[in-house]
């Protein structure tokens, strides 16, 4: 366990009265793809919102440590700064594309910090220095790698908001991609994909894996997908976690057998008796 | 002490009757969430239009008792007001509903700048005074020196506030109209599914708060006895800083609002600068919208990611 | 519902008739009061009311006509293809290749156009009347298309409703005049001559910091509410324009602001004057044609910077900004700074148009600045479609140049009798306009988008997907 890319530690979120996440302690190792599965409301989101800064968590330490070793308090940081500093990048439940841009152009501006320093800031790119244009070339180029990867290259062109949803959660993480991150957070990647579109974003988040480093940290409702690639899984039900292992430890848990079958309370209890809690 | 007594009837006479236009501004943003931008001009209109029910039931028709005529007045304010308010909402904004959300705002000021040069053409730039009615005042206190009186006109306007406000209040929380007003505002498609008419029911919203709007139109002629075609604007923005100030979406905020807005005015004026009395409120809408949008009795407004 | 409207389906004309009626009762209802009566004072300076039935009737028989007409009109072509002729009705019927060398060269045509314009006016109408045609419809109407193009950076591509941005306008036009006529004359006299030439980039930056002071308390705000926090702040720079008189005069205004140089030569009938200077004939026109130019460039230089700037990271940031601003927080984007740097580069152009305003007039007063006037430029905005120069530009020619145009109708007192002033009706037409406008094409003239890159070719983007920005 010593080599976590992201540990979460005591995170608890509270809104008014309603504590959507409780406490939660977990660790996500480098190289690994983490799934954090749990009924709806469970508070998975919650915790994604918390890890990329778009929630304050109430309490709790979350920390990035990134390949050449450099640490991060995520709780800290401002949200834009845990995606151009920390390099966590995600995708959303619903979809968040710019959909009035075109497909390359969604990947352009996913590069924005490195163009813009390219640009001067600005004032390079207004004389029309020659770098600029050249590092706009690149980047076009860099976008043109994950269409490629993500079967979007003949869509470039057309408005993100044109394409079926298949295609619009690909380009989600081929956005998320293009700002070269350590740890990619997708939530729910396969959500309203068919049986095919799964077996290619499967492949393609192996993919990412493999080729460019990138550890994992997915939320996902479909079992099969989880099942298949994850290495490491974190259930939470009402904003507690209730298992933590291997996919093959969790899907014996008697707990979570409970939780996601949504048995009486009544019965929960004599579950919650014979695992000895 | 005595100036500030003084001043404070004044402030609350004010501030019924931005909190009356308040409301026309608090209904529409609920129920569409539009800031009615022409509701400031609307309520010019409505100035106009008691100001010549006034003069001809006066000095045409005779009518010699000055409360019923006034009476008749506030009728006829609020029926062709709402009318004009009517035709607006039909005209101007239902046809852009749903759709690019500008758009309805730059009708909405469209129709706003529409509005009072209308009037500016078909009534003359220049200033109406009507001769000062109900001028007898009732003297509260004389001590020190300093008289603090309180008017029949503000006797009036506060007595017509408050019963209009309760009438209001019944429609809104009693019937079946307000209910169907309440369930647009949560969501207006699963209103239509169930039956609600929902075009209608905006249509009553506006033509309720532009009803209102003409009351305090008819008041506001009683207090002040002028009227002038650019009178919409200032007060329009006033009485908007009311409604959100009372938290917008709230109806009794848009009253505690206007009422705020006018004593903070009142007494800005009174012990500050008369000078400064637009700024200070234009001030207090932004500082409002800045550090608690959700105002005073309105509900956070929380953004999911 | 097709067998709803078959069975109780009445003739057109018939159901046109009902419809008009309706319309003219309501017109009746709804102009009655303040049409059939006006007031006036009497002799004794009293209040008195003048019954006008006969404008009702006219007015209740133009709306009847009107509606008869549109009814009919409604009935003979469905709605849907109403709205498609209305749009296509000239463009649908011009091939395709006409089409496109109309749309590629109409910018360079209109280009040209408009650096030939003064000649082409001097011309046509000899000195004398050049005066107006070139100061109130070019000059007035650049003024316009460049404040559009600078309020277009902050509305149409970052997607910041800014119902304030006179107030940079004013602080453009005041900076001007306050170091022209104080601080100029006070500390470098002979800097005179080139008063304008040193205030403009002055004007600008601090139009560019007021843009940031302002920007920053209403970040967070989005939609309506950014609109009526910078109508707040636009109002009250106003009226402190208007009481603070100690510094800007009040009411009264600054007048006698020195007015711009030919790069250093003065435009005044003296021996060093221009006129003398180029051996011509002194005459007021040069320093009109002059001033247009210079609003010419400074137009241009907004139009080039901004579209520049779209197709730099800033700029397709500001764009994804208008789209989805949480997800360029995920992206990293510094969306404070983002949003910042739009209010600055918006408001540095208005700063650039005020002191240009300032200078052309010699005299300015807070009546120049009021809401009316960043109502107008936001109309025009959205009117041209958000986003697009071109679309910008027609609307500010179309609004502008239209109502202005109103001042050369006086052949209609021939008819309406002598004191009938078309110019009354200058902003009730505009106004209606807005209305109209908004109702026919809600998304503006120009309501497509053009990328800013292509992998393989550039396709504009339709309006269904562009979003207007949260705030
Ligand atoms: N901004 C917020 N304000 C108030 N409550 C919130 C907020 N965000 C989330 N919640 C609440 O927190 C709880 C957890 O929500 P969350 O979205 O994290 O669930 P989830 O596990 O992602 O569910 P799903 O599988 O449906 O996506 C829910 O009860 C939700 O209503
Ligand atoms: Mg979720």
């Amino acid at each position: 366990m010593s080599d976590a890319i992201l540990r979460v530690e005591h995170l608890t979120m509270r809104f008014g009265g309603l504590v959507a996440v409780n406490d939660l302690s977990f660790d996500a190792r480098r190289g690994d793809i983490t799934a954090v599965i749990g009924p709806n409301g469970a508070g998975k989101t919650t915790v994604f919102n918390c890890i990329t800064g778009f929630y304050k968590p109430t309490q709790g330490r979350i920390t990035m440590r990134q390949k050449g070793g450099a640490e991060f308090l995520l709780e800290r940081l401002p949200d834009f700064r845990i995606a151009r500093t920390a390099k966590v990048a995600r995708t959303f439940q619903n979809i968040r594309l710019f959909s009035g841009m075109t497909v390359l152009e969604n990947l352009l501006v996913a590069q924005h910090n490195p163009l813009m320093a390219a640009s001067g800031w600005s004032i390079g790119g207004i004389l029309g220095l020659p770098s600029y244009w050249r590092a706009e070339k690149q980047a076009i180029e860099k976008a043109a790698y994950w269409l490629d990867k993500c079967g979007l290259t003949d869509r470039a062109d057309d408005p993100a908001g044109d394409l079926a949803y298949g295609p619009q959660r690909a380009l989600e993480i081929a956005r998320a991609m293009c700002t070269e991150p350590e740890l990619l957070c997708l939530d729910e990647p396969a959500a309203g994909l068919n049986p095919r579109e799964s077996l290619v974003l499967n492949e393609l988040l192996r993919f990412i894996r493999r080729e460019h480093g990138t550890s994992l940290l997915l939320i996902e409702h479909d079992m099969s997908v989880v099942m298949e690639i994850s290495d490491h899984v974190v259930v939470l039900d009402y904003g507690t976690k209730i298992s933590d292992g291997t996919p093959s430890q969790v899907r014996e848990d008697p707990k979570v057998i409970a939780a996601y079958l949504g048995v009486d309370d009544s019965e929960v209890e004599k579950v919650e008796a014979e695992v000895g809690l | 002490m005595e100036v500030f007594f003084q001043q404070l009837i004044n402030g609350v006479t004010l501030g019924s009757i931005y909190g009356l236009i308040a409301i026309g501004y608090t209904m529409v943003f609920g129920i569409i969430g539009m800031v009615n931008f022409s509701h400031g001009d609307v309520f010019m209109v409505s100035t106009f239009i008691a100001l010549i029910a006034l003069m001809v039931l006066t000095t045409w028709l005779g009518v010699s008792s000055i409360l019923l005529a006034l009476l008749i007045v506030l009728i006829i304010a609020m029926v062709f007001t709402s009318l004009i308010s009517w035709t607006i909402e039909r005209v101007a904004y239902r046809p852009l509903r749903g759709s690019f959300r500008l758009a309805p705002l730059i009708s909405a000021i469209g129709m706003s700048i529409v509005l009072s040069n209308f009037v500016q053409v078909a009534q003359g730039p220049r200033n109406k005074a009507i001769d000062p009615i109900l001028n007898s005042v009732f003297v509260l206190s004389a001590a020190g020196g300093y008289q603090v009186t309180l008017s029949y006109k503000q006797i009036l306007i506060m007595v017509v506030t408050v019963g209009l406000l309760a009438i209001f209040w019944w429609v809104v929380a009693k019937t079946p109209l307000g209910r169907a007003q309440r369930a647009c505002e949560q969501d207006r498609k699963m209103a239509a599914l169930l039956g609600v008419d929902v075009d209608r029911t905006i249509s009553i919203t506006f033509v309720m708060g532009a009803a209102l709007a003409a009351v305090a139109g008819t008041l506001y002629l009683v207090y002040y006895g002028v009227v002038n075609f650019s009178d919409g604007f200032t007060p329009g923005v006033k009485a908007f800083t009311a409604a959100v100030l009372g938290g917008i979406g709230s109806l009794p905020g848009a009253v505690l609002g206007g009422l705020l807005i006018g004593l903070i005015e009142v007494f800005w004026s009174a012990y500050f600068s008369v000078e400064y009395k637009d700024v200070a409120a234009f001030s207090i809408l932004a500082i409002v919208l800045i550090f608690m949008p959700q105002g005073i009795l309105g509900r956070p407004d929380v953004e999911k990611v | 519902m097709p067998l709803d409207t078959a069975r109780a389906a009445p003739s057109p004309v018939a159901r046109a008739v009902k419809d008009a009626l309706f319309a003219a009762l309501v017109a009746a209802g709804v102009f009655g009061p303040l049409l059939a009566f006006k007031t006036t004072q009497d002799m004794q300076n009293r209040l008195i009311v003048e019954p006008r039935w006969d404008l009702l009737a006219v007015v209740v028989l133009l709306v009847w006509a009107g509606r008869f007409l549109l009814s009919l009109w409604q009935a003979r072509v469905r709605p849907e293809t109403t709205a498609a002729i209305g749009t296509h009705l000239v463009w649908g019927l011009i091939p395709q290749s006409i089409r496109l060398v109309i749309r590629n060269g109409l910018p360079p045509a209109a280009l040209v156009a408009l650096f030939v314009y003064p000649m082409m006016i001097l011309s046509l109408t000899g000195g004398g009347g050049a005066l107006k045609w070139i100061d109130n419809f070019g000059i007035q109407i650049l003024i316009y298309v460049m404040l559009a193009w600078g309020l277009n950076i902050v509305v149409g591509l970052a997607g910041l409703l800014d119902l304030g941005y006179v107030a940079f306008y004013a602080v453009g036009a005041y900076a001007y005049a306050l170091i022209a006529t104080k601080v100029i004359p006070a500390t470098f006299p002979g800097l005179g001559v080139w008063a304008f030439w040193i205030c403009l980039p002055i004007a600008g930056i601090l139009a560019a910091f007021w843009g940031v002071l302002l920007g920053f308390p209403v970040l967070r705000l989005r939609g309506d509410y950014l609109a009526i926090v910078t109508l707040a702040f636009g109002e009250i720079i106003r009226l402190v324009l208007i009481n603070w008189t100690d510094f800007s005069n009040g009411y009264e205004g600054i007048s006698t602001i020195p007015r711009p140089s030919f790069f250093g030569i003065p435009f005044n009938a003296s021996d060093t004057g221009f006129a003398a200077t180029f051996g011509l004939e002194f005459s007021p026109v040069y320093r009109t044609i002059f001033l247009y130019y210079v609003i010419v460039c400074l137009a241009l230089l907004t139009a080039w910077v901004s579209n520049r700037l779209r197709r730099l990271p800033v700029g397709r940031a500001w764009e994804a900004l208008r789209e989805d601003e949480i997800a360029c927080r995920s992206l990293g984007i510094n969306t404070v700074n983002t949003k910042l740097t739009a209010f600055a580069i918006g408001a540095m152009f208005g700063g650039f148009a005020g002191s240009f305003f300032a200078a052309r007039q010699g005299f300015i007063s807070p009546e120049s600045f009021t809401f009316m006037e960043s109502a107008v430029i936001l109309a025009i905005v959205v009117l041209g479609g958000m986003g697009s120069l071109i679309g910008t530009a027609i609307a500010a020619v179309a609004m502008i140049g239209g109502t202005e145009l109103l001042r050369e109708l006086d052949w209609m007192k021939a008819i309406f009798g002598p004191q009938f002033d078309p110019v009354q009706y200058r902003m009730l037409i505009f106004g209606f306009a807005m209305v109209v406008i908004m109702v026919w094409k809600p998304r503006g003239f120009v309501s497509t988008r053009m990328p800013t890159a292509f992998l393989k070719s550039r396709r504009a983007v339709s309006s269904a997907h562009v979003k207007e920005g949260h705030g």
